[in-house]
């Protein structure tokens, strides 16, 4: 007979990035079953959202997410496009192809990198972020900053593409190949981080399909998704892109860590392929369609209607709904789902048999972006409108109670 | 594997360091003002360039009190001063976005390169006028 012990790891814990608490059943060292419970780090964007203007919250939508700030800003800007029916030069469109190709590269080595820091392969990890620097500078000379570019707005972007940052992105294609390559090997074929890496935290295909999982994750266990094919957006559209599939490189999908590092380290490759191929057909013309943001403003103040934008983040599909109401400045509502979202499901049938010190790694497995991922959503209003007096109120109630019960079971299950 | 790694740390012996070095020898007590003191520091900070986005440079006598940067401002830190039509800035709550300067009709707003504006008192982050733009160019 066996007993089963219950573990959490997290909210916070020195293998996640951000917090999340993972609640593991665990059979010895075998993890029998899990469950994952977020709500640890919801902000309430949405909600300062309402009481900003359309060009207010692009700078918002920047902050929901570090890493792939622009998707967020590029998904965002798209919505309100099409509610609004802005068009876009063709220039601009090219320009956002680049930088979100950047981000994709940027946001792909700083995983792998990551990802071998938390196998315990320090010196990868910082050969990692050695590599890195390189597309940040390229960012930083593009837009002026490292993060949070600020480069997209409605009707285009806000900067050029100069010569000279052709050519630095041109030797920058060039780094990555040159140097990549060796990353790539070091990591891939070392037999410890293979032993550490195959055959943990296997997604199989039927699970993927049930679970919904989307983007790289969803690609590792041989699904062939990829809103860049399957529906372009910006310069995607003239420049084909083949979703990076395990079974194309190797014997098959076996949907675990290995096949996620695999596909990622692919996607570097295709991004950098796909950024010559914008840079080589990036045509003459405006690069914003009203530079005037008064008239902006103004347009987006009559705009009325529900619009939805939905990319190919680095971590998988982004989706954002957004509704203007005719006549009122601000936006009215918003809704934002990031691809961590639809990855954080699959967690509990990732851990299934796995060992307890791969959990961390399994986390990470699918790269996930928790602040990006929390949304609050209200049923009804049993609870009625809270105030912030009433809800400090509230707070201060239950740490009263909790200090009365000695702070047993403080965790809500 | 390990032929691979070997010239990486072979080159690395060799190789510039891919980060900027630490501005002093030993952490001074503050960082910023042993930056903008001229004497000390051996390792100046690397210049900063293009579209570089620093501290908000305001020239108020040019300013026509139109509060169209209060409307674009994501970050709330432009302040309305109603008895005089001019505005105030508050520099630690700028998200560095330069919407503002974007917006502005007579270019009253630029962002400056200035980077160091990390202060222990909250009044220094307060713009009000920093005078005309010749005086600290771009």
């Amino acid at each position: 007979m066996s007993t089963t012990y219950t573990i959490p790891v997290g909210p916070v814990h020195v293998g996640l990035k951000e917090p999340v608490t993972a609640w593991l059943e665990l059979d010895g060292e075998r993890i029998v079953s899990a469950r994952v419970r977020p709500g640890a780090i919801h902000r309430g964007i949405e909600f300062m959202a309402r009481e900003r203007n359309p060009i207010q919250v692009i700078y918002l939508s920047e902050r929901i997410c570090g890493i792939c700030s622009f998707s967020h800003v590029m998904c965002f800007i798209r919505a309100v496009e099409d509610l609004a029916n802005l068009s876009v030069p063709v220039r601009a469109q090219y320009i956002r192809t680049l930088v979100l190709e950047l981000e994709r590269v940027h946001s792909h080595l700083l995983w792998a990198g990551v990802a071998c820091y938390t196998i315990g392969f320090d010196s990868a990890f910082h050969l990692g972020m050695q590599l890195r620097e390189r597309v940040m500078d390229v960012l930083e000379l593009l837009s002026g900053n490292r993060v949070n570019y600020g480069v997209a707005t409605f009707g285009g972007v806000r900067w050029d593409v100069t010569p000279q940052l052709d050519k630095a992105i041109r030797e920058m294609i060039r780094y990555y190949r040159r140097e990549f390559t060796p990353f790539r090997e070091i990591v891939m074929e070392d037999p410890v981080a293979q032993a550490r890496m195959r055959n943990v935290g296997v997604l199989t295909r039927e699970d993927a399909v049930c679970y919904s999982a989307t983007g790289p994750t969803a690609r590792a266990s041989g699904l062939r998704v990829d809103l860049r094919k399957s529906s372009p957006y910006e310069a995607y559209a003239d420049i084909p892109v083949e979703p990076v599939v395990p079974q194309d490189y190797f014997d098959a999908a076996r949907g675990d860590v290995l096949d996620r590092f695999a596909v990622r380290v692919l996607e570097v490759y295709q991004s950098l392929d796909i950024l010559e191929k914008a840079l080589d057909g990036l045509p003459e013309g405006p690069f914003v369609a009203e530079p005037n943001l008064n008239k902006v403003l103004v347009s987006l103040k009559k705009a009325e209607g529900t619009g939805w934008g939905i990319i190919e983040a680095p971590r998988g599909d982004d989706t954002h709904a957004v509704h203007l109401k005719g006549g009122d400045d601000n936006v009215f509502w918003w809704k934002v789902r990031a691809p961590t979202y639809a990855n954080a499901v699959s967690w509990p049938v990732m851990f299934r048999g796995n060992e307890l010190a791969d959990a961390p790694l399994i986390i990470n497995s699918i790269d996930p972006c928790i602040s990006c991922m929390e949304r609050m959503m209200v049923t009804g209003s049993s609870a009625g409108v809270v105030t912030k007096a009433e809800l400090l109120k509230r707070c201060r109630q239950k740490t009263f109670d909790l200090k009365a019960r000695g702070f047993e079971r403080g965790v809500e299950r | 594997m390990i032929t691979r790694i070997v010239p990486q740390l072979w080159r690395q012996i060799f190789s510039r360091v891919v980060t900027n070095v630490f501005p002093a020898v030993h952490m001074p007590p503050s960082l910023t003002e042993a930056l903008s003191d001229p004497a000390t520091p051996p390792n100046p900070p690397v210049p900063v360039g293009g579209r570089f986005r620093g501290r908000l440079h305001y020239d108020r006598s040019k300013c026509i009190g139109c509060r169209l940067c209060i409307k674009v401002c994501p970050a709330n830190a432009t302040d309305y001063q109603a008895d005089e039509k001019k505005i105030v800035i508050h520099n630690d709550r700028c998200c560095f976005c330069a919407q503002c300067t974007e917006i502005c009709p007579v270019k009253c707003l630029t962002m400056s390169e200035t980077y160091m504006i990390s202060s222990y008192v909250r009044k220094e982050n307060i713009v009000t006028d920093s005078g005309p733009i010749a005086a600290s160019p771009r």
